[in-house]
């Protein structure tokens, strides 16, 4: 089995990138390889928790939640992520917090990287 | 114990966009990645401008003046200071009439590393030799 790491920067809400990354990331998952999931830009906004479900909008929480139940690693950048007013006290739990270097670590020891830009 | 070859290839322009200093940022992360990695293994990674990206090297951006942020420049210059290889596609300068003298230096800094301006062929092949590609 394989590894892939997946680099977010799209907002959860405003393309299809986030809902498509995340379904991927599932599907990998499902499949036994190891996955991670990096959240910088306007993803980093995304893993707020309380989110309420409006049949109208993207819903990140609870695909996001099953990932991390599923054994995904999911970091964001704390600088992308506070400067949208996401911190650790209302942030989904299991999301770890760190700074670029984590996601180049993990390239590292990929085999494959989907990066999916933002804006 | 191996080295991972990245390319970071910056296509956008600066000012409200992240991306381009996403971009910078990402690269420079190279100097802090060994905590997380195994004894030997290193990520060399190499920082490439094209298209409407070249505009983020101009010098005398007014960022902080206009908006309030720091500008591509200030973190260009901060790629120089840590010996990152950072590429600039001669075309796409041509294309867009800027000469050499008007791109980004980090000398004021203290800075050995230049900006390189290189064909765009150089990129091409900076792209082949990376064991993976980042776009931004």
């Amino acid at each position: 089995m394989g590894t892939l790491t997946i680099g977010l920067f799209s907002a959860l809400v405003g393309s299809m990138n986030y809902d498509f990354a995340l379904k991927l990331a599932e599907a990998a998952v499902d499949k036994g390889h190891k996955v991670n999931l990096w959240f910088s830009s306007n993803a980093a906004g995304s893993p707020l928790k309380g989110q309420k479900h409006l049949k109208d909008y993207s819903h990140g929480e609870t695909p996001l939640r099953k990932l991390i139940e599923k054994g995904v690693e999911v970091c964001t950048c704390e600088a992308c992520s506070l400067a949208r007013g996401v911190n650790k006290t209302n942030a989904i739990e299991g999301v770890q917090w760190s700074a670029m270097h984590w996601y180049l670590a993990k390239i590292h020891g990929s085999d494959r990287v989907l990066h999916i830009g933002g804006e | 114990m191996a080295d991972v070859k990245l390319a970071f290839i910056v296509s956008k322009p600066p000012y409200k966009s992240e991306v381009p200093k996403l971009g910078a940022t990402h690269a420079m992360a190279y100097q802090t990645v060994e905590i997380l990695l195994e004894e030997g293994d290193t990520v060399t990674p190499v920082l490439c401008y094209v298209g409407d990206g070249v505009l983020n090297c101009l010098k005398g951006q007014k960022a902080m003046d206009i908006y309030g942020i720091t500008s591509t420049e200030t973190h260009l210059k901060n790629c120089l200071l840590v010996d990152l290889d950072v590429y600039v596609c001669k075309e796409d300068l041509e294309n867009f009439g800027i000469q050499e003298d008007q791109i980004v230096d980090a000398e004021d800094m203290g800075a050995e590393k230049k900006l390189q301006v290189v064909p765009f062929e150089t990129i091409k092949k900076t792209v082949e030799e990376a064991k993976h590609v980042l776009y931004f």
